[in-house]
């Protein structure tokens, strides 16, 4: 896609969809770098693609089903092991607003 | 035997193989004060298993065997945190299926080798925040390769008998290898399963081994190749052992490409003449679509896939912790722009961006499809060749002096030549092929099989050893 329009907006909302806190320092030096790496990234839309299906894996792969019955899984306890925000077995999250 | 004796000789094994292990140890923590190569030393796991062995004799193939672990895959109870620091403190629950097996086959885990931040990086200079940057074992002015630097500098420079696991999204094992003057064998999507690794990107990583000569990295692909039915996209057990001892007749071609004006003339050189020195033939091909677009597709893909898999770094469940304040998007926010490094922000932020309504077809999904044709045009060739052949890298292991000055655009230029076979899903395996004559440093040759033909690759790969070694 030729032509995108990187700006300082640009990078600001691409940072809010993906949840992360830049410095203004890194905001200005992504807007250089991001123009430079999608004008180069904008070479496919030169290869014909029309009809072509898209390669989700490189091999083909089959559906992996199994008998739907209860198999012992990850314990409460050990899913617990690894956060210091817990409460009564269940993780402690930040306030939802 | 009278059973004194018996017990004294037991005994005696017992001390070997611990004594050895401490040895063992100590030399990682002496390499590891000049090199960085790990960032765990997993001393308590690597004793027990020491007296665990020497009480009851493994009769596992690798019994004894030291292997080490990327970071990035998870080994139960050693600190696990693919080189990010927001994953600083997480002790798995659980071990990766590949360590499991390597386990169950009396390895002894020593310790979980550094590496690029969740492997984004091609010379593992994007070490997470407060992480440190492995040197070369030949050059410490230069660069390991990445992403699994810490794994080829570990695996060239430890005396004991050492295999990595090592990990490849892009082109992480084959880089290293060449850049450490080992072998690094990156095998076909899915053959090994990825249960216990911490994702860059799904559609392209893949789990394989580092080591000192073809045969220990046939070895250990052995063990930890096969179904597993905690991965959804791994594959049944492919037999590559009895095709790598096969003495068979195979069609070679060197891709022409790759001998272009990019890539260094002594690289160029020391490809071909490895090729003549075993007597193999060759003819030349050409893979356009792949050397025009290879890059630009798999980094789309890689960065776009990434960014969903790292959004579950978040200062909740596991890793780096903050005080809880604010609302969720406030917290995840503030704890992911404090403890991901430049290159993850950088990763995270294309990625997002690529998969951006208004942008997602325009980007991602036709990268999907340029991928099709890129593993289209490499089976058009498997059709006639059983191996291809092409230099690893470019160049040899650049200096830290001169990777500084690289954009990161030019950084991503540096997988010219991996970023096609991981794109497709390839086995690839990388060979030490001689030394640049001024610098001394090791040059690699890579050769390329179609799916689930390690076998072919391994066959060509012990020839070439061979007859570099006469």
């Amino acid at each position: 896609m030729k032509g995108v329009k990187v700006d300082r907006e640009l990078i600001l909302k691409v940072a809010e969809n993906a949840r992360l806190e830049l410095t203004d320092k890194e905001a200005e030096e992504f807007v250089k770098q991001f123009k430079d790496i999608l004008d180069a990234f904008s070479q496919i839309d030169e290869v014909d693609t029309k009809g072509i299906e898209a390669s989700m894996q490189p091999v083909e792969l089959k559906n992996v089903l199994r008998e739907d019955r209860t198999e012992p899984s990850l314990s409460q306890e050990d899913a617990l092991a690894n956060t210091e925000h817990k409460k009564d077995g269940y993780f402690k999250g930040p306030r939802a607003v | 035997m009278r059973q004194e004796e018996q017990s004294k000789k037991s005994s005696r094994k017992e001390i070997d193989i611990v004594e050895s292990t401490e040895e063992a140890l100590q030399e990682a923590k002496e390499i590891n004060e000049e090199y960085n190569y790990l960032n765990v030393i997993s001393e308590n796991l690597a004793l027990g298993q020491a007296r665990a062995i020497s009480k009851n004799p493994n009769k596992g193939r690798l019994s004894g065997i030291f292997v080490s672990v990327k970071d990035c895959l998870v080994v139960k109870d050693v600190e696990s945190t693919a080189g990010s620091r927001i994953l600083k403190g997480y002790k798995p629950v659980f071990n990766a299926t590949a360590v499991q097996r390597c386990i169950d086959e009396g390895a002894i885990i020593i310790g979980k080798t550094s590496q690029d931040e969740f492997g984004f990086g091609s010379f593992s200079v994007n070490v997470g925040v407060d992480c440190k940057i492995p040197l070369n074992p030949y050059d410490t002015e230069r660069a390991c390769g990445g992403s699994s630097g810490g794994a080829g500098g570990f695996t060239r420079k430890f005396s004991k008998r050492h295999i990595a696991l090592g990990e490849s999204t892009g082109g992480s094992i084959v880089c290293p290898a060449s850049f450490c003057g080992i072998v690094g064998l990156c095998p076909t999507y899915g053959l090994v399963s990825r249960y216990g690794l911490m994702d860059y990107a799904n559609s392209l990583d893949k789990i394989g081994p580092m080591a000192k000569n073809v045969d220990d990295a046939a070895l250990l692909l052995d063990v930890i190749s096969g179904f597993d039915e905690k991965d959804s996209t791994s594959v049944g057990k492919k037999d590559f052992m009895s095709g790598m001892k096969k003495d068979s007749k195979l069609k070679v071609a060197i891709i022409e490409e790759n001998f272009g004006k990019g890539t260094d003339e002594e690289v160029k050189q020391a490809v071909i003449s490895a090729l003549d020195k075993a007597g193999i033939k060759y003819d030349k091909v050409k893979l356009p679509l792949t050397a025009k677009y290879g890059i630009a597709t798999y980094y789309l893909i890689s960065m776009s896939e990434a960014s969903t898999n790292l959004a579950k770094y978040c200062g909740m469940r596991y890793g780096k912790h903050e005080k809880l304040d604010g609302n969720f998007n406030e917290y995840f926010t503030k704890v992911r722009g404090m403890h991901f490094g430049k290159e993850a922000k950088r990763r995270i932020m294309l990625g997002t961006f690529a998969r951006m309504s208004g942008f997602r077809d325009a980007y991602y999904m036709q990268a999907m499809k340029v991928r099709t044709r890129i593993i289209e045009e490499y089976k058009n060739l498997f059709r006639k060749y059983d191996i291809l052949v092409s230099p690893t890298m470019p160049f040899i292991a650049p200096k830290f002096s001169e990777i500084q000055k690289l954009t990161p655009l030019q950084n991503y230029m540096a997988d010219i030549m991996t970023a096609g076979p991981n794109l497709a899903g390839l086995p690839h395996m990388s060979i030490n092929a001689g030394f640049s004559k001024k610098e001394k440093m090791p040059i690699g040759i890579m050769f390329i099989a179609d799916h689930f033909e390690e076998g072919k690759m391994l066959n060509i790969g012990k020839k070439v050893e061979g007859s570099l070694n006469d």
